[in-house]
């Protein structure tokens, strides 16, 4: 990379230096983060794939009990059936701090504390296909909000090893070496304007001799 | 304190009414202005989690996508009545291959 913009001086020098340390330092810590994201992400990401296949299960399973039940009920009776539930979830989100990633955690609360308030219809005119309909549901529910947490975990996570990854590499590939390639130029050139002098000083060193002593002319009459 | 929200077509999640989650039925069509707005709606209201059908997910790609990296709503595909597309698979290994670079896990 050709180096330009860089005044070959001492103090930019001690100034590119010191910047080349905190870079490194950087780069190094950068590396340790991403590194302990990467595994953080790949065991999360295993528990997700899991979670993921039964909720997907699950519900489908629970779709196929909803389906038997339409099949031997009206739909007006499903939907006052469903008209006025009984039993709310709440949820409270508290945050965990992974690597400076604040994921959050769902923990649910239900409005009234009998399971049995998933049920908001009387038993009379409903089948007792939807029974088992509404509890597979509520079977399959703390699981899908396990998977909520769990996904949002890993999309943050992802994130942000996308981000950390890419300032390692920028570090890496790109800042690192263009400062070590300036301080280069700049050692190279104070040594070569130190050479320079030092020539200089020898040749005027000689003249003044010259001048003084006249050592040639005295040579030349031996 | 947060809830829950459902956002799909009615036979698809009218049963997570009776489990006390907030159903929002849309209708899946061609024009999915309406489900953009109510999703959007939902966002900025107090939903943590909103469960959305995979077939109208995969219509809201992009809308989905612009909440992938905020902590909350944490927007999760579900499959619906007409059967699991595998959309929410294909996003988590999505997230996979963004943090990867490539897909190792389902590879296989």
């Amino acid at each position: 990379m050709a180096v330009k913009n860089v005044n070959p001086t001492r103090m930019e020098l001690t100034k590119l230096k010191r910047k080349l340390v905190s870079a490194v330092r950087g780069h190094k810590l950068l590396k340790d983060k991403r590194d302990e994201l990467m595994r953080q992400f790949m065991e999360l990401v295993q528990i997700n794939r899991r979670l993921r296949e039964r909720v997907e299960n699950g519900i489908s399973s629970a779709n196929k009990n909803f389906a038997l039940a339409r099949a031997v009920m009206q739909d007006e009776t499903i939907n006052t059936a469903f008209l006025a539930p009984k039993q709310e979830v709440y949820l409270d989100v508290g945050k965990k701090n992974v690597m400076s990633v604040e994921i959050p955690q769902f923990e649910y609360k239900t409005r009234t504390p009998d399971p049995n308030d998933i049920y908001s219809y009387g038993y009379a005119f409903t089948s007792g296909d939807l029974d088992s309909a509404v509890k597979s549901l509520a079977d399959i529910l703390p699981d899908m909000l396990k998977l909520a947490e769990v996904e949002k975990a890993c999309q943050m996570l992802a994130a942000e090893i996308e981000k950390t990854r890419r300032r390692v590499n920028a570090l890496e590939h790109v800042l690192i070496p263009d400062m070590k390639e300036k301080i280069k130029y700049i050692t190279m050139k104070l040594d070569e304007n130190e050479r320079s002098t030092q020539v200089r000083l020898m040749k005027v060193k000689d003249m003044i001799l010259e001048q003084t002593y006249q050592y040639s002319k005295r040579y030349a009459e031996m | 304190m947060y809830k829950i929200a459902v956002l799909g077509d009615k036979d698809s999640i009218y049963g997570f009414a009776a489990l006390g989650l907030d159903i929002y039925p849309v209708p899946i069509s061609d024009d999915i202005s309406k489900a953009k707005k109510k999703l959007k709606e939902l966002a900025e209201e107090n939903y943590a989690v909103i469960y959305i059908v995979e077939s109208l997910a995969e219509k809201l790609k992009n809308e989905i996508q612009h909440y992938r990296s905020e902590r909350l709503p944490a927007i999760i595909p579900i499959p619906g009545a007409s059967g699991n597309t595998g959309f929410g698979m294909r996003m988590l290994r999505k997230s996979v291959e963004q943090a990867v670079g490539s897909d190792i896990l389902f590879r296989d």
